[in-house]
């Protein structure tokens, strides 16, 4: 293990480790432009030269691996020189389009330029002309002047992807980025290529003028898209409602997590934040008088609809003719009161979790699962810890079909996508009270008797457990929309109302009940998922191997 | 560490101890009525002998007979917004929010939109100025990129009787010239340039 001396502190590394790599564990930050820890290393930007002793020259920390006794230098006269030049040298043809790129406040050229850059320019040259405004795919926007030539781009395309659709083209100050043979650039994880450019070369054409960075407030959460459950961050615009078309959600933007998704996300989970204030969001609660007419109604009316029907219903036909279908598009807190309600309190013996498959959902070898629900994993664990048999969802609305159900709670999104809406509006005919908690409008909150506007994740905080058990936390960015609710909330009024045991409503304290119960979650809590989750099922096997 | 030597100036200014006829009050007041209606009644009569021509060479307390005749204005004076047109009359802004980012009253509401022009780009959609919040610390024209917002139109009656009616909208602000502009002068050199 080479022993090197970075800025006078020592630190003792792995052989095979670059400069800038050993620079990160010591908590010194090199400037680099072309370096991304996700991506090969190409060494062109010559930001991030150090003085190494003994060298001849500056060397770059990105691709010098390091050796014994090697003694590093990042802050001398000659490297800040060198830093001063480069950045002369990389805004050379790039154009002062700052106030119109969206890339300003977030831009690497920019927060470089003003900690190391010369303000005096020496040059006199006018700048090389190349494209500007061009729509190179979906949701990529190239601005070919602004490039300062990284190659982080065609580095994603050639080695993430593997779709080759960028390449750099022509020689000296005319080189330029360009799709390779006027290709588009279409693939799956494409909106990355935004958040690798360090410069407004290419930005998100969704994004496009929305609203300007410095206003977006940043708020950890995990993309809800489908069961690998990737780290992210929700941007809101809460300070200006006149920007971003009036909405709170901006955008998303992937999270580093080596243990989820690395520094990516897909373009499907990327703009699945325009379902949040979509306008099929149910907000209002709704409730269909003894004349059928459906009526909006405020929330003690509903709660108490549902109480005084529930009661009769159960009181009428037994609990045996009542179920549950809970889709894992709950959180881990919400899938556990709706266990501790309904299987614990009411004693509804059918609580079903099991859906039929997504068809829209698509698997890769890089993030995306074929299961779009975000917490199959964690509804498994804990809605089927207790019952023997496998119940689906398609059992169920056999049942409900047959007539053998009189009254089906429907509680989290998802079930609409799966099942044949002829087959669901048939099965919920047959049931005489359907109480529907939903986010989204869908054929589900036309068709029941009661139902009941629920927050999504981006509104409440909680937990959920992707395909390989990893138990992640994401918190709340935006207050509840309108009339909406937080399921555990809304359930626990219920359970206030029949004077039935519940768990906390707090998510933590309800997590820490789980916790204690569910064999899957034993010793979890808030506190030690912290931002980057936690997976129980690797802990135990690296006990066992231990 | 030798201490900081700390310069203080002793400004704890006694008050004057009154006599006993300020005290009492009333011949105080007396005295300044006095003064006040002496100002006014030589004033009045200057003035009066003047208008018909008499005694032209004693002076008179001067003020501007507002608003016909006006103030004479400096150059700098920050003064009701204006936004400054291209040549074909579009607005010059490109809607980078700079103003709206500084603006400490929070009177500045822009919503951007694009133009499919790769030298231009981005356009305001619309710009709205609220007069009710302004400051009048010119800051935004101070921080815009473009020389697109000016504080030179020379207009200083900005009063409304409603307060929708202190909101400027996009139209009014590009429609407003410069104080120059209106007087007939030559406009200054970046103006004439950019419109020529």
């Amino acid at each position: 293990m080479p022993k090197i001396t970075i800025d006078d502190r020592p630190i003792e590394v792995a052989s095979g480790t670059t400069i800038i790599q050993a620079a990160d564990t010591l908590g010194l930050f090199i400037p680099h432009y072309c370096y991304h820890p996700g991506l090969p290393v190409a060494g062109s930007c010559r930001m991030c030269l150090v003085e190494v002793e003994k060298a001849p020259k500056l060397q770059i920390a990105c691709y010098t691996f390091v050796t014994d006794v090697m003694v590093v230098r990042t802050t001398t006269p000659q490297v800040a020189t060198a830093r001063a030049a480069i950045l002369e040298f990389l805004l050379a043809n790039h154009p002062l389009d700052c106030p119109v790129c969206d890339q300003a406040g977030e831009c690497k050229l920019q927060e470089f330029y003003m900690q190391f850059g010369r303000y005096d320019s020496t040059l006199l040259e006018d700048k090389t002309k190349k494209h500007k405004q061009l729509p190179v795919g979906p949701h990529i926007m190239l601005d070919s002047e602004r490039c300062i030539l990284c190659s982080r781009c065609t580095r994603f395309v050639d080695d993430i992807t593997h779709t080759h659709e960028l390449g750099i083209f022509n020689r000296g100050v005319h080189s330029e980025l360009l799709p390779v043979d006027g290709a588009a650039v279409d693939n799956a994880y494409s909106g990355c290529l935004a958040d690798v450019c360090p410069v407004g070369a290419l930005t998100d054409r969704d994004f496009r003028f929305k609203v300007r960075v410095w206003y977006l407030d940043k708020t950890d959460s995990v993309c809800h898209g489908c069961a690998r459950g990737c780290n992210i961050e929700i941007h809101t615009n809460r300070r200006r409602n006149h920007h971003n078309d009036g909405k709170l959600i901006a955008r998303y933007k992937p999270r580093f997590n080596a243990q989820v998704n690395g520094y990516w996300m897909c373009d499907a989970g990327r703009y699945s934040y325009k379902q949040i204030e979509s306008p099929d969001r149910f907000l209002q609660p709704r409730v269909r008088g003894a004349d059928g007419r459906v009526q909006v109604c405020d929330w003690s009316t509903a709660l108490a609809a549902v109480d005084e029907s529930v009661t009769r219903a159960i009181a009428a036909h037994g609990v045996s003719s009542a179920a549950v279908i809970a889709t894992p598009d709950l959180s881990n807190e919400e899938l556990w009161a709706v266990r501790r309600l309904c299987r614990d309190g009411m004693k509804i013996p059918t609580v079903a979790c099991r859906c039929p498959a997504d068809p829209r959902g698509v698997e890769d070898n890089l993030l995306r699962k074929a299961d779009t629900f975000p917490n199959s994993f964690g509804a498994q664990r804990i809605l089927e810890a207790t019952t023997e048999s496998e119940l689906t969802v398609a059992s169920v609305l056999q049942a409900a079909a047959s007539g053998r159900i009189r009254l089906l709670f429907v509680l989290g999104g998802g079930l609409t996508e799966r099942v044949d809406p002829a087959h669901l509006q048939q099965a919920l005919a047959q049931v005489d009270l359907v109480v529907a908690i939903q986010s989204h409008h869908s054929i589900l909150t036309d068709l029941a008797t009661m139902a009941l506007p629920a927050s999504t994740y981006a509104e409440t905080e909680g937990t959920i457990t992707n395909f390989t058990g990893q138990v992640q936390r994401y918190w709340p960015a935006i207050p509840p929309l309108e009339e909406s609710k937080p399921l555990l909330d809304i359930l626990a009024q219920l359970a206030n109302r029949w004077e039935l045991p519940f768990t906390p409503r707090e998510p933590e304290l309800c997590f820490a009940e789980l916790a204690g119960q569910v064999e899957y979650f034993a010793g979890l809590s808030y506190r030690v998922l912290g931002w980057e989750g936690v997976n129980p099922s690797q802990r135990t096997t690296s006990k066992s191997t231990a | 560490m030798a201490p900081r030597t700390v310069n203080v100036i002793n400004v704890s200014a006694r008050r004057r101890i009154l006599t006993f006829w300020e005290r009492i009050y009333l011949p105080e007041i007396v005295r300044g009525l006095w003064l006040t209606a002496r100002h006014f009644w030589v004033n009045l009569w200057r003035h009066a002998l003047r208008a018909v021509g008499i005694k032209t060479s004693l002076p008179g307390a001067a003020t501007f007979q507002y608003p016909e005749v006006r103030r004479p204005q400096a150059p700098r004076l920050r003064t009701l917004h204006r936004l400054v047109q291209r040549p074909d009359g579009s607005p010059r802004c490109v809607a980078c929010m700079m103003c709206e980012t500084v603006c400490p009253a929070f009177c500045i509401k822009i919503v951007a939109a694009e133009v499919v022009d790769p030298n231009i780009e981005k356009r305001p959609h619309s710009f709205d100025i609220d007069l009710g919040r302004c400051v009048f610390c010119g800051y935004c024209v101070e921080a815009c990129p473009e020389d697109a917002i000016r504080m030179d139109t020379g207009i200083v009656e900005i009063g409304s009787m409603s307060r929708g009616g202190m909101i400027l909208d996009m139209p009014t602000l590009l429609s407003l010239k410069s104080a120059d502009e209106q007087a007939g002068k030559p406009v200054d050199f970046l103006q004439r340039r950019f419109v020529s």
